[in-house]
């Protein structure tokens, strides 16, 4: 496919530094410049700006910053007991994590000349394995070895029936949330990039923008949702 | 009459069919129709699939709006939960036609067999 004009790759050519497209990569340095992980680095630095700017110079009586982050942090918090209870709250900062970075990764892409981070599937599915392989270390952590019930089915004969359904059922979550996520922002992209070929003079990508930022919002909230049902689901007794 | 003319086009139809997949004359022409042929053919499939995707998916989205809105039109009270529950929804439907999105983008950008078909007709190593 054809590269993108991006301004951090300009940047980074002009600073001589190997900059090539993601298939023709081969050395590490070359991988490390690919653009979906130069604007990893960039979303991370916006976040930690940004909390920085929050969290900077916490009050009693909050003002500026500090309110909006509050009312951030706080509808996601009361959001997510309200589905995993209160024995869930040790969560909370992995799902607050992942719904600021995939909801600022999503809005990067808005921006021309920029990308989107979650446009590359290694990305969403660098988040997918760390929500499923956590969801495991949950159930083992709060049911030990009757964590091995929630495979098994309502009855002990069903077991060789329900064991491999189960199982497969967790690997697709991998697949679903990453291809989601991904499919969904990639999408974005392709179509803002075909109507500008087709009419970019005449502000044709314009209104496509305005439902990529509703769609980054729902798919970043998306994201958190379903992390937090799987959490649930762990924590729960088996059936 | 009208029997009659479809019956003629089978015959006809069917009669060419050998003639258009008679073998081509090997070498460099030959590689390239095959290739050629090769992404048409996943091209069609692409457009099949995000169709039949986009069928389904109307479908599904319709049945949830006409449940939310019979809900909201009942107990107009209810209509701020109902819509966020019905936007969560709908997302979650939508990525079922996202997954035959990015078949159809794999199959035109990234297609797996398609270096593989290149390299058995001959066009690249």
């Amino acid at each position: 496919m054809e590269h993108p004009i991006l301004f951090l790759n300009i940047l980074l050519g002009k600073l001589g530094l190997p900059v090539v497209g993601a298939e023709e990569a081969h050395t590490f340095l070359e991988q490390l410049l690919q653009p979906h992980v130069t604007h990893t680095w960039v979303v991370m630095a916006i976040l930690l700006v940004l909390a920085r700017l929050g969290a900077g110079s916490v009050k009693m009586v909050p003002g500026g910053g500090q309110n909006v982050f509050e009312v951030v942090v706080t509808g996601i918090e009361e959001f997510m007991i309200g589905i995993t209870g209160e024995h869930g709250r040790f969560v909370f900062p992995l799902i607050a994590t992942l719904a600021l970075f995939i909801l600022i990764s999503n809005y990067m892409g808005m921006i021309p000349g920029f990308f989107a981070p979650t446009a590359n599937i290694n990305t969403t599915a660098a988040c997918a394995i760390i929500v499923v392989v956590f969801t495991h270390v949950i159930g083992v952590k709060f049911h030990g070895v009757k964590y091995i019930k929630h495979f098994m089915g309502p009855v002990w004969w069903m077991t060789p029936l329900i064991m491999p359904i189960e199982l497969i059922g967790h690997f697709a979550r991998i697949l679903s949330l990453s291809i989601r996520l991904f499919g969904n922002v990639f999408g974005e992209e392709l179509v803002l990039g075909i109507l500008f070929f087709l009419a970019g003079l005449y502000l044709a990508p314009l209104p496509m923008m305005f439902l990529g930022l509703f769609t980054g919002l729902i798919q970043a909230f998306i994201f958190a949702l379903l992390s937090m049902m799987y959490f649930a689901g762990a924590m729960e007794h088996a059936h | 009459m009208s029997r009659k003319i479809s019956l003629l086009t089978t015959l006809l139809v069917l009669g060419l069919t050998p003639l258009a997949m008679a073998p081509e004359p090997p070498g460099d022409a030959g590689a390239k129709a095959e290739s050629l042929r090769f992404f048409g053919a996943s091209a069609m499939a692409a457009a099949i699939a995000i169709g039949v995707a986009a069928l389904g998916c109307g479908i599904g989205q319709g049945m949830a709006v006409r449940g939310a809105v019979e809900g909201i039109a009942r107990n107009p009270d209810s209509s701020g939960k109902v819509t966020v529950t019905m936007l969560i929804g709908l997302a979650m439907i939508e990525s079922l036609s996202i997954y035959a999105l990015v078949v159809s983008l794999i199959l035109i950008y990234a297609n797996p067999v398609g270096k593989m078909i290149q390299v058995f007709a001959g066009l690249a190593k």
